[in-house]
């Protein structure tokens, strides 16, 4: 049985506990708020782009003569894997879950014998799975500060691998933002690209008459590298969300558990002291029962 | 005009501006066009060069840089990777651009998007000498 004084000490520990964790959780959910909206300011460009795109994109369906970076090198051999993580833990199950993705995808595509390579953007995936795919490590990006400058780096060097023919295929890994309490592991492929089909779309009956300017072929050669560098942008964007919701939640079970943990803790105190000044009492009654 | 055409600046970032004008010049890779309102629909890419809004008597000069514009029936929409209100670009900005956009200028093949660059650089100069 712990001592009295013991006890008092793990009160006193769990409480600061319970303060850093609910001070934590506040601050989470400030910069989730800030997250949460840097995401909605990027999804106007993201959702034009792809709609121009997926317009464009679909004159060449059936076509061999579409650009490699849309319809691929024809190759499945290589591949490219990009792993979107955060930069810090302690936020629950969230890294964990698109590692234990990409993992899944990783191993599938080896066991199948294709050569798999691995592009982390964000600390927290490279530490959760270098020792696994040491192999299979190309480059990491550490993001302290989330800018387009990230999603445009890594987009040059995903194109200048593509272009040296390094790999075939594409795959992004990230967290697609839900809500605050749900954070789904996605993949997407980028190379070849993947568009939402839009032919479907009321919009879609106006596009035969746009005009392009250079050629339909010239603006697609070029807006696909930077549609690219949007959807890892985009990418980065939810994920920068989902950490912040996801650590949140996480912060927010910590708090109440170290609550918890101070009632039962407190209860166990309390009835030890009164058991010791029950002690005490029969002690001195029994003494003066004595001398009677 | 009573009528005024609808036009958004987008950047990854952001939103920028969304707001009705009266027209807008805009940098395409074959060479500057005005839009009104009841452009016919099109779409081209941006080069560097400067995006000009004009509002009343107000004109508002933007520096852009890659992306694209588009002209739909809802209005103007310029999707730029980059975008600078041209009092806030700064020498080392202009600098570097210059230098890209001369890289740019020798690799170009076609006859129009090599004016169209040209009076980029021009422009840019211009407006490094007034800083």
């Amino acid at each position: 049985m712990a001592s009295l004084k013991d006890l008092k000490n793990r009160i006193a520990g769990v409480t600061s506990t319970q303060k850093i964790t609910s001070a934590m959780q506040m601050v989470a959910s400030a910069k989730l708020r800030k997250a949460r909206e840097a995401a909605e300011a990027a999804r106007p460009y993201a959702e034009r782009m792809g709609a121009v795109l997926g317009s464009l994109a679909a004159a060449y369906k059936d076509d061999t003569g579409a650009p490699q970076l849309l319809s691929g090198n024809g190759k499945d051999q290589a591949h490219l894997l990009i792993v979107c993580t955060a930069e810090r833990g302690l936020c629950g199950g969230f890294n964990n879950n698109i590692a234990k993705l990409a993992r899944k995808h990783a191993n599938e595509l080896m066991a199948d014998g294709k050569d798999v390579k691995i592009f982390y953007i964000g600390k927290k995936g490279f530490e959760v799975m270098k020792r696994q795919y040491e192999a299979n490590y190309l480059d990491k990006i550490l993001v302290d500060k989330l800018t387009y400058d990230i999603a445009d780096q890594a987009g040059n060097r995903i194109l200048d691998m593509f272009a040296a023919g390094d790999f075939d295929v594409c795959s992004l890994f990230y967290s697609k933002f839900e809500s605050v309490l749900t954070q789904t592991p996605t993949r997407i492929s980028l190379i070849p690209a993947e568009f939402e089909d839009t032919s479907s779309d009321d919009d879609g009956g106006n596009t035969a008459s746009y005009e392009y300017e250079p050629s339909q072929e010239a603006i697609l050669e070029s807006l696909l590298p930077t549609n690219l560098k949007v959807q890892i942008f985009t990418a980065l964007l939810e994920n920068g969300a989902g950490e912040m919701g996801s650590k949140m939640t996480a912060m927010d079970n910590a708090t109440r558990n170290a609550g918890e943990m101070i009632d039962k803790l407190r209860l166990t105190y309390n009835r030890q002291r009164q058991a010791q000044i029950t002690k005490e009492l029969i002690e001195i009654i029994s003494g003066a029962e004595a001398l009677n | 005009m009573a009528e005024k055409l609808n036009f958004e600046l987008v950047s990854p970032a952001k939103l920028l501006i969304s707001e009705s004008v009266d027209s807008v010049v805009v940098p395409g890779t074959e060479g500057d066009f005005g839009v009104f309102i009841n452009h016919a629909p099109m779409m081209s890419t941006l080069r560097v060069g400067f995006l000009e809004v004009v509002n009343g008597s107000n004109t508002e000069r933007f520096f852009v840089k890659g992306g694209f514009a588009e002209v739909g029936d809802k209005g103007l929409s310029v999707l730029a990777e980059q975008s600078v209100k041209v009092e806030d670009l700064t020498k080392d900005l202009l600098d570097a651009e210059i230098k890209n956009v001369e890289a740019a200028l020798e690799n170009a093949a076609e006859d129009t998007a090599k004016a169209a660059l040209a009076y980029s650089l021009n422009q840019l100069n211009e407006i490094l000498e007034t800083l």
